[in-house]
């Protein structure tokens, strides 16, 4: 109670300075670029995002174009790569290895991080809790410029002269310490670390705001109990980087004492380039473990908002409640605190303690008991439902499929046995594009089409939304189904090419199969950037509630001002996912209307609570 | 002039689907399609839901059981015969969770599509059917665990005495081996030491190096165990013998080791694939810069007698390198010529 009444005094503080504000005019500057509105802010994340996942995207196809036909004349690449092509016209290996190494990057931090988190706990906390904005905007302004200057530094990095890192996105010492040992270590690494320690700021002032939001600004009536299950996972989400993104901020710090004050954190016995190095004692095994320790838990900072995106999508399209509610916020909190606990399942084979192994490896299967639980209720969500397949609802479908077909190869992997013949495979590839990459970027592609109204005040076009969803769901299968069998044959991970080795001659037609999908794939993804871009402008005006949703943000205007609601932000009565209740002349009943106001639809103890909310009234 | 055209066709392309895409707006708009909360695309969409389902299972058939040739190439070790059945069990039983669950889920999309004259199933929870279902996979786990524990804890467990010592020492870009010579010993090492011909670091003051040696090639006898001492010199490296089912990190500091029984010579492995120019090779899994897809290996595993032959007729490393005779203290040179199969210098 004493809660609900601090929300209530904060958010009405929060209504008069609205007020104060409301009659001048921001100025263009403060209002789009420097902006301090929840809003814009998310869509500052979701442009960049946008981007981000294009450059990812693109070098991604230029090293498939490598791996699906080696030894092919890459001449005609020259004018995008420059001195990357060697005079035989094949692509330099160290740059190869710079193109894995930023894809990940990009693609796990850049877009699914900030442009999934970012984008969607920006602008959707404060619309789904019922605030007028974060708690603090300037804060979350800063989150993003952040943000951008870290983009601004990574994007530099690319086009160095000795090239950007390229250690892998794991950035394993000594390899990336020492710029003897690779060439992309030098500046390159540099700009890394610094880019990354401006976006683990940006990401710890997002999560912050997210938190604070979540727990302080909750409109009248709205319990935890009654959160939508995105807001669930974007509060959870925020806890897990808050909890894990500084252990990060600490590896790189170190990493950058070892490479550029001669610290010895990481390193021990080196002998390089024709001398022995005078580090001795440090131990790269030690930062494994603190890389780690965000890692793992970052895959569930990049997933956990897809799912919670999906929940809602799912729920809101099958014109059903989300089944098990509580067992589905109950399973996101143990898979984040699971998350902290199972890291070292990436480190079997590096020479740790075996018995660790044996402990993580234990820790690691729990994991997939919530998961499992996930997947079966968004299945039980389905059935007996009446489903509308919007483009969201399709990318949500999607979702679930590649969390089954991804997580449950993730229960060989983490089996610590079956691991030492699989780690550092394509298995891991395979496996991890589904369940983290797909999933996570479906979920992203999912809140786009769902949250575009509310965004922009317009709608994006179905059939296009159509045919880009069935174009990506069949090529992100067609690319990483094969690429399991390409790690049961047991090929090694970042290899420039697989010539040299008897063992791995196979699959070369494969290889040139997951090439072209990629590049089909890839080129789908221009689909939607047509249908995203025109209908900003063109697109159909939206109607208030398009999708006949339940949760807050459908009651706002078609373009919520600043501040959201231009009156009394509303008071919520019943949780987020009452579709099609018994009795009831519609299939859904939004959050704020009241239980008094629906006696026959009401359940038994409903009608108490309805007896209460008349009272309270007179 | 060629390139021209195609980008002219391309533009043409382009603003061709770009008519279509504003026809097929103008004519939803007219037809009034966007009033209906769900139409014709609707159905198309669920049906597709079913196509891929059939589809991609007949898909996954068919590429399953065209690519299974290539699956774990047969194992050449004792312990990868025991980890391979674990690995088929596990995914014998993911492969039902797999298809178990996309068959309802994409049958509940076609099936439950919507539908004017039907109202969903308000069905927020029930207490039963989830437990059941945590209850489930928390014991087919609990089982795939305590098997792959105690395979695992086998696996890693200390080497036998009696196992062949190989060091092994990774660096930018290639192998190295060493064995231990007629003392059974590997000598002691200081990265310091090392230089363009004593990549090792052999410390000669360790009377144990003075007998060792440093083949071309990793020779294993077969049918006994093996226990590799891992190195790396400069950066993060890793042993993979994908035969073997075996690897290890190698670690600039840090010494790491992992043991197993080759089961089958190279010449028995080459009748058992049926490919006369089989070897065992040896490859890094973990990124170490530009020659990280060529750091390859051989490995010949042999006949216990015949290894032992080889392992006798092997020169110390040492008599190849007698420069490096001036740098083992004064009391032991004697012993070090000796030890390393060179002539001992009587008049001192």
């Amino acid at each position: 109670m004493a809660s609900s009444a601090v929300s209530t005094s904060t958010a009405h503080a929060h209504d008069t300075h609205h007020d104060e504000h409301e009659h001048h005019e921001l100025s263009f500057i403060r209002k789009y670029v420097f902006s301090e509105d929840h809003k814009t802010i998310g869509k500052q994340f979701l442009f960049t995002g946008i981007f981000w996942a294009i450059i990812g995207g693109l070098l991604s196809v230029l090293f498939r174009i490598q791996l699906g036909f080696p030894g092919a004349d890459l001449t005609f690449l020259k004018p995008l790569l420059g001195g990357w092509i060697t005079a035989e016209g094949t692509l330099d290996p160290e740059f190869y290895l710079a193109m894995v190494t930023m894809h990940g990057t990009i693609m796990v931090f850049f877009v699914l991080t900030a442009g999934l988190s970012g984008t969607f706990s920006n602008f959707l906390i404060p619309l789904q809790v019922g605030a007028r904005d974060m708690a603090s905007g300037f804060m979350n302004m800063l989150s993003y410029w952040f943000f951008f200057v870290s983009s601004v530094i990574m994007f530099i990095s690319l086009f160095i002269k000795t090239g950007p890192a390229a250690g892998g996105w794991v950035i394993y010492p000594p390899l990336s310490a020492l710029p003897q040992a690779i060439s992309g270590s030098g500046l390159g690494m540099t700009l890394w670390l610094v880019s990354m320690a401006l976006f683990i700021v940006s990401s710890l002032l997002g999560g912050i705001n997210y938190i604070t939001t979540v727990i302080n600004l909750r409109t009248q009536g709205m319990t935890f109990s009654r959160l939508p299950l995105t807001i669930w996972a974007f509060f959870l989400t925020a806890v897990i980087g808050l909890l894990s993104f500084p252990v990060l901020f600490s590896a790189a710090l170190l990493l950058i004492f070892d490479r550029s004050f001669g610290t010895s954190f990481y390193l021990s016995e080196i002998y390089i380039g024709g001398e022995a190095l005078p580090n001795m004692g440090g131990s790269p095994i030690l930062f494994q473990h603190l890389f780690w320790f965000l890692g793992h838990p970052e895959v569930y900072i990049v997933l956990l908002p897809a799912l919670g995106i999906t929940s809602e999508i799912i729920a809101t399209n099958s014109r059903k409640p989300i089944f098990g509610y509580k067992a589905m916020v109950l399973s996101m909190v143990a898979i984040g605190f699971l998350s902290f606990i199972v890291w070292a399942h990436h480190m079997f084979v590096t020479g740790m303690n075996p018995f660790l192994g044996s402990v993580f490896m234990l820790l690691t299967l729990i994991i997939a008991v919530p998961s499992a639980v996930k997947a079966f209720n968004y299945i039980t969500t389905l059935w007996k439902g009446n489903i509308v397949f919007t483009p969201a609802m399709l990318f949500s479908i999607a979702l679930v499929s590649f969390f089954i077909s991804g997580g449950l190869t993730g229960i060989i992997l983490g089996n610590s046995a079956l691991d030492i013949q699989l780690h550092d495979t394509y298995f891991v590839v395979a496996h991890f594009h589904l369940v983290m990459g797909s999933a996570s970027f479906f979920g992203l592609m999912a809140g786009v089409y769902h949250w575009f109204p509310k965004m922009f005040g317009r709608m994006m076009d179905e059939k296009l939304g159509y045919i880009h969803f069935w174009l990506t769901f069949v090529g992100v299968y067609l690319v990483f189904f094969p690429l399991h069998y390409i790690g049961i044959a047991g090929f090694p991970r970042r290899y420039y090419s697989f010539t040299s080795y008897d063992a791995f001659s196979s699959f070369t037609d494969l290889n040139m199969f997951v090439s072209i999908s990629a590049i089909i794939t890839f080129s789908a993804q221009f689909i939607f950037l047509f249908n995203f871009i025109y209908s900003i402008f063109r697109g159909r005006l939206a109607p208030a509630n398009p999708w006949r949703s339940n949760t807050l943000e459908w009651t706002t205007p078609r373009i919520p001002e600043h501040g959201n609601w231009p009156g009394k932000i509303p008071t919520v009565y019943r949780w987020p996912y009452d579709y099609s209740k018994p009795g009831a002349p519609e299939d859904f009943i939004p959050q704020n209307v009241p239980l008094s106001a629906t006696p026959e639809s009401n359940l038994e103890n409903e009608m108490e609570e309805a007896q209460k909310e008349q009272v309270a009234a007179h | 002039m060629t390139n021209f055209l195609i980008v002219s066709a391309l533009i043409l392309l382009l603003a061709i689907l770009f008519l279509v895409f504003r026809i097929q707006t103008l004519v939803s708009v007219l037809k009034g399609s966007y009033h209906q909360r769900a139409g014709y695309s609707n159905k198309v969409n669920a049906f597709l839901f079913m196509a891929f389902l059939v589809f991609g299972l007949i898909a996954l058939y068919w590429s399953y059981t065209s690519s299974t040739k290539d699956f774990l190439p047969e194992s050449a070790s004792e312990h990868g015969v025991i980890t391979d059945k674990l690995f088929w069990i596990t995914m014998g039983i993911i492969t039902i969770a797999f298809v178990v669950t996309h068959v309802l889920l994409f049958y509940f999309a076609y099936r439950y599509q919507y539908s004017d004259k039907r109202k969903a199933e308000f069905f927020p929870d029930n207490t039963k059917l989830e437990i059941i279902w945590t209850i489930i996979p928390a014991v087919v786990m609990a089982g795939l665990v305590f098997s792959g524990l105690k395979i695992w804890t086998d696996i890693t467990a200390p080497a036998p005495e009696n196992a062949t010592l190989v060091e092994i020492k990774g660096k930018q870009f290639g192998w190295q081996v060493r064995y231990a010579g007629s003392d059974g010993k590997i000598g002691g090492y200081d990265y310091r030491l090392i230089d363009a011909t004593n990549t090792f670091g052999m410390d000669f003051s360790d009377k144990s190096n003075f007998d060792d040696f440093v083949p071309r090639e990793i020779r294993l006898p077969k049918g006994k165990p093996v226990q590799f001492n891992i190195r790396a010199v400069d950066v993060l490296h890793s042993v993979f013998l994908p035969h073997f089912r075996q690897k290890m990190d190698a670690v600039p500091g840090m010494m790491t080791t992992f043991h197993f029984v080759p089961k089958y010579t190279t010449e028995e492995m080459r009748a058992i694939t049926g490919n006369p120019k089989f070897n065992y090779e040896l490859a890094c899994t973990e990124i170490c810069g530009r020659g990280h897809f060529a750091m390859r290996m051989i490995v010949v595993v042999e006949e216990e007698d015949a290894y032992n032959k080889w392992y006798k007729e092997q020169k110390s490393w040492l008599s190849s390198n007698p420069d490096y005779i001036a740098s083992v203290p004064h009391s032991m040179k004697n012993l070090a010529l000796e030890k390393a199969g060179l002539e001992t210098e009587t008049s001192n």
